[in-house]
């Protein structure tokens, strides 16, 4: 008795308030972007809806059910549930369900189970394993390639179904090592690549080269008398020359037409909103049109009519954006920016590495989600098939997202009972 | 703690950049731009016109002459086109598969996710045999809509037909016409389009993606109904129009009936003329074509395009005048020597030597030589230099309607002819000219032009002994009966009524009496008021006039027939006129069938053993337009 009350008392009761009302936020536009106002029905269990909260009851219980596991359990055993949804991962690729040219499910009687997100909770704890294991330094290669070789094991088998969206998932894990102390250099680097790959896109890449040499020319002219920067700009240059080059042919080569497309939308270069553009403009329609004050529950004609592909899953936001307009997505990104801060703030107080680096981990891979997820939708970013954490409908994401977040939120009500 | 503690808040900093980011973002799409509003309005709100029934036109029995039928337009969606037995589906609705490719070529590049028309006006066999069989073809469906159908294929001359709008019509109408609306072309539909068409509705529905419909935007609050065109009540008598159209088969010319009391047209015979429903259907544009391109002209609106000199008719015209102006009245004689000598050697021949004769006796017999010098006497004697005379003349005849349209309510009319002074003038490089220089109008040859219509008007005047109604076709509007104002003007044609009895006791003598012209036309019964006319025709044989009033007291009808190149007006044109007058008065014919037979079996086209093959074939080049129905006419 004793033990459970102490439980109740250091749980978050932040965190969990605001999961429950995000949870309760998405299932009341999940109603609202299949509400057919031809035949309006109450409740359903054949209807999104329906489902939706059978899943949010039962991710409830999931999470209620992580609390009271041991505290050492998900350390332990961390290897283990790496190891399974490695497994998992190798499995859908073979018997898996084919959905929407994504080999990602594995059929389990009228559900399908979608492995890689569980993979997400497994690499970051198994992560969260690795760093806080002995007297590693973070800055040292031979941590860095181990750390490495952890995430991007999901991710080549992810990308192989292929689901680029939930791959590009995992490179959010480097906020983590930056916190553990990764180089600053890398999120510069990162920042740097996505520039040139945009430019290189956008412009000739002999252009973006030549704009290459410029710059160079000009910091080498400046730092002359410094034998170290200069080494250091000719290095970056000729890594930029390369990364160039391979972001040409990748771009050519290599993608899919229809991820060319989603960037091409994205960077203005094709104009076509009955084709390739569809998702994008439709999307930012319903958004738009939106206003400040939103159009009403139930009374968004663009989500409602099928206008917005996906509208119940990856494209919930629309429905917010329509209904609810500029005060309600306000509103739900202050929500996600408030738990951001907050999980980031209990991982700081953790007393174990363990459950700090952990708590990065998950504050990063849901950062990631909405970040990506919103970003499409307004047109900020490409199209990419990844959840809005919470809102979306779907029984593995709330699944998963909900065991990610309760497992930090079980470390932390231990915190005290750790030396 | 740990070393790195700092970097809490570089990536706390991060999540806040990243969140202002979309929030900004967010900010504008919502708050400052209004694209996307507009954006979504036109996503998801169809503007749906909803066209108005087009108005049915009657006749003065509130028997229907034109009125509207359903038909059904097959439409497509190509999107939504999956596999199908194509075979079965061209023989369904009648097309080849090459016709097949190009109407879905032409559907795909007007939009794959929008409606149109794959194939117009299927009938209603075609309908139903489609109908069992549509839901096997996808991306396929049925909309109906109405056509002109004319039940007595009657009348075409006068109703016109309507087409579809073209560019010109779409920029002019304001807006009004879109792609693919029709209006009339010709006839009252085009004269009455603004009535007849009604006013088009609008529905504002919403639809989805698909573009399916979802139901109706903001309850309907923004829709309007469509208003149906106005009902026509014409003043056509159907029964006498249709025996009009049955005498005058295989011949040309016309006939135009009037009610001299109000100046209704009772019948508007146009020959040689067409069924009306070969304007409509899929077919029309062939039948169009072929009608344009038959040598007897059946598009050409003879009662208010063909000009003709009315020869003796005009002998009326001229009695009325002189009297008017004192130059004769009924006890004036002239000697008729069997033709009028003018000028130095200039001789004008008559058909008799009529001797001495009267004003009566000049109408009855249709003597020259009187009118020659009852014309001298107007223009020569009047007291001024006969240019002057003329001039004079030249209105009070204008009185009558003859030298300017009367402005019936169809589009076409023509002038006709009357010369001006100033033409003559010019004609003979001087102003000194007289009768003997114009003298065949006295006889009504020579430079008059007169429409069969304005026959008929000058017809309506002397039954209503000195005014007349504007003759129309449109006797009342809607359902208020609404009556055009400029119909119940009287206008006056500047003859004292009591210069008409002698008149129309020469004109009752020509049909009632044994020496009259158009003797063997009486009507038992009924004493008909008439006059012959023969108008020279100098490229091949005269035409054959004759116009009417009947009967003598209280007059009902007035009357105007011509028959081109049918010689003598007693011949054929008077008992044309006197079946229709009786058939009008009495409801039926008394006279002997033969009397009938003559003139329905008579054909009277130029050279017509000659190309009465070929007309035949003619005729089976018309290919009825698949909403006809089995039974075409009576014919």
């Amino acid at each position: 008795m004793n033990k459970q009350r102490s439980l109740f008392f250091n749980v978050d009761w932040f965190v969990i308030s605001t999961y429950l009302i995000l949870c309760v936020i998405g299932w009341f536009n999940i109603h609202a972007a299949v509400y057919d106002p031809m035949n309006p029905s109450i409740i359903d269990l054949d209807t999104n809806y329906g489902k939706q909260l059978i899943f949010i009851i039962s991710a409830f219980m999931i999470g209620f059910a992580i609390l009271l596991f041991d505290n050492k359990f998900f350390n332990t055993f961390s290897p283990i549930f790496y190891g399974t949804s490695i497994l998992l991962l190798i499995l859908v690729l073979i018997i898996g369900r084919n959905v929407g040219g994504n080999q990602a499910w594995i059929p389990i009687s009228s559900f399908r189970l979608q492995p890689s997100e569980f993979a997400k909770f497994a690499t970051c704890l198994l992560l969260a394993r690795y760093l806080s294991s002995g007297n590693l330094k973070v800055q040292e290669l031979q941590t860095q390639l181990i750390a490495a070789f952890i995430i991007l094991l999901p991710t080549g088998l992810i990308l192989l179904q292929p689901d680029a969206g939930s791959a590009l998932t995992f490179s959010s894990l480097i906020l983590v090592l930056y916190r553990e102390g990764l180089s600053g250099y890398f999120l510069v680097i990162e920042g740097i690549c996505i520039l040139l790959f945009v430019l290189t896109v956008l412009y000739n890449k002999y252009l973006v080269l030549f704009g290459l040499f410029i710059t160079a020319g000009i910091l080498t002219h400046f730092y002359r008398k410094n034998r170290k920067i200069l080494t250091l700009i000719g290095s970056s240059l000729l890594f930029s020359v390369l990364f160039v080059f391979s972001v040409d042919f990748t771009y050519i080569k290599i993608l899919k037409t229809h991820q060319k497309n989603r960037i091409d939308v994205i960077l203005g270069k094709v104009d076509d909103p009955r084709g390739v553009g569809y998702n994008l403009n439709q999307s930012k329609i319903a958004i738009g049109s939106g206003g400040l004050w939103g159009k009403g529950y139930l009374q968004g004609t663009q989500t409602k009519y099928n206008f917005v592909p996906e509208q119940s899953t990856d494209f919930i936001f629309c429905t917010v954006g329509e209904e609810w307009g500029f005060t309600g997505c306000f509103v739900v990104i202050c929500l996600y920016l408030f738990l951001l801060i907050r999980i980031i703030n209990i991982a700081e107080r953790q007393r174990s590495s363990f459950s700090r680096i952990y708590g990065y981990g998950v504050a990063s891979i849901l950062f990631f989600h909405i970040f990506i997820n919103i970003g499409m939708t307004i047109g900020l970013i490409p199209v990419i098939g990844i959840p809005l954490p919470f809102l979306s409908y779907g029984g593995s994401s709330l699944w998963s997202f909900t065991i990610l977040l309760f497992i930090l939120l079980k470390f932390d009500s231990n915190r005290m009972g750790i030396i | 703690m740990n070393s790195f503690f700092a970097r809490k808040f570089v990536v706390q900093g991060i999540f806040i950049v990243i969140t202002l980011i979309l929030l900004t973002r967010l900010f504008y799409i919502q708050v400052i731009s209004d694209e996307y509003i507009l954006s979504a309005e036109n996503n998801v709100i169809r503007r749906l016109p909803i066209y108005p029934a087009r108005g049915v036109v009657l006749d003065r029995n509130a028997k229907i002459l034109v009125q509207n039928e359903p038909v059904y337009d097959l439409m497509i969606i190509p999107l939504e086109v999956k596999p199908f037995d194509t075979l079965e589906f061209c023989k369904l609705i009648g097309i080849d598969k090459k016709g097949f490719d190009r109407r879905f070529k032409k559907a795909r590049s007007y939009s794959p996710y929008k409606a149109s028309i794959f194939e117009k006006q299927l009938s209603v066999q075609i309908y139903a045999a489609l109908q069992e069989k549509l839901s096997n073809f996808a991306g396929f469906f049925v909309q109906n809509r109405t056509v002109r159908r004319y039940p007595d294929s009657i009348a075409a001359h006068f109703l016109g037909y309507i087409g579809e709008v073209n560019q010109k019509v779409i920029e002019n109408s304001k807006g009004f016409y879109n792609q693919g609306d029709y209006h009339g072309i010709t006839g009252i539909e085009r004269s009455y389009e603004e009535l007849l068409r009604g006013r088009r509705g609008v529905q504002n529905l919403l639809v989805d993606a698909l573009n399916r419909p979802k139901g109706t935007y903001a309850d309907g609050k923004y829709d309007t109904v469509a208003v149906a065109g106005e009902q026509m009540i014409s003043s056509l008598d159907k029964d006498l129009q249709k025996l009009g159209e049955q005498l005058m088969k295989n011949k040309i010319g016309s006939i135009v009936a009037i009610e001299p009391s109000s100046g209704e047209i009772l019948s508007f015979v146009s020959s040689p003329g067409y069924d009306p429903n070969l304007m409509v259907g899929r077919q029309r544009g062939n039948n169009y074509m072929t009608l344009l391109n038959d040598k007897y002209k059946p598009m050409f609106v003879r009662p208010i395009q063909a000009e003709y000199p009315p020869g003796s008719i005009f002998k009326v015209v001229n009695a009325l005048v002189a009297q008017q102006f004192g130059m004769i009245d009924e006890n004036t004689y002239f000697f008729c020597p069997g033709g009028y000598r003018y000028g130095r050697s200039s001789f004008m021949g008559c058909t008799h030597v009529h001797g001495s004769i009267g004003l009566k006796g000049s109408i009855t017999e249709s003597c020259n030589t009187y009118y020659g010098y009852t014309y001298a006497r107007m223009i020569d004697k009047a007291g001024m230099r006969p240019i002057n005379a003329y001039k004079k003349w030249h209105s009070a005849v204008s009185a009558f309607g003859i030298g300017t349209a009367l402005g019936i309510d169809l589009p076409g009319e023509r002038n006709g002819l009357l010369p001006s002074a100033e033409f003559y003038t010019k004609r003979f490089r001087s102003d000194r000219w007289g009768s003997a220089f114009t003298i065949s109008l006295s006889i009504g040859q020579g430079e008059l032009g007169i429409t069969p219509l304005q026959m008929a008007n000058v017809m309506a005047i002397v039954a209503n002994r000195g005014f007349y109604y504007k003759p129309h076709l449109i006797k009342a509007i809607g359902e208020k009966r609404v009556i055009r104002e400029e119909f119940l003007k009287k206008n006056s044609a500047g003859i004292d009524p009591k210069f008409f009895d002698v008149v129309i006791d020469g004109m009752s003598a020509v049909v009632n009496q044994a020496s009259g012209t158009a003797w063997f036309s009486k009507i038992p019964d009924i004493e008909m008021c008439g006059k012959t006319g023969t108008v020279q025709n100098p490229n091949g044989k005269d035409h054959s006039v004759f116009v009417a009033f009947a009967p003598r007291k209280n007059p009902k009808i007035a009357i105007a027939v011509v028959v081109e190149n049918a010689g003598f007006g007693a011949t054929w044109s008077a008992p044309i006129a006197s079946l229709l007058v009786e058939k009008y008065i009495n409801k039926k014919i008394t006279r002997p069938k033969a009397y009938m037979d003559r003139l329905l079996e008579a054909n009277l086209l130029p050279g017509y053993e000659k190309i009465i093959r070929k007309s035949d074939s003619d005729s089976s080049n018309y290919k009825k337009g698949t909403t006809q129905p089995k039974k075409i006419s009576n014919e």
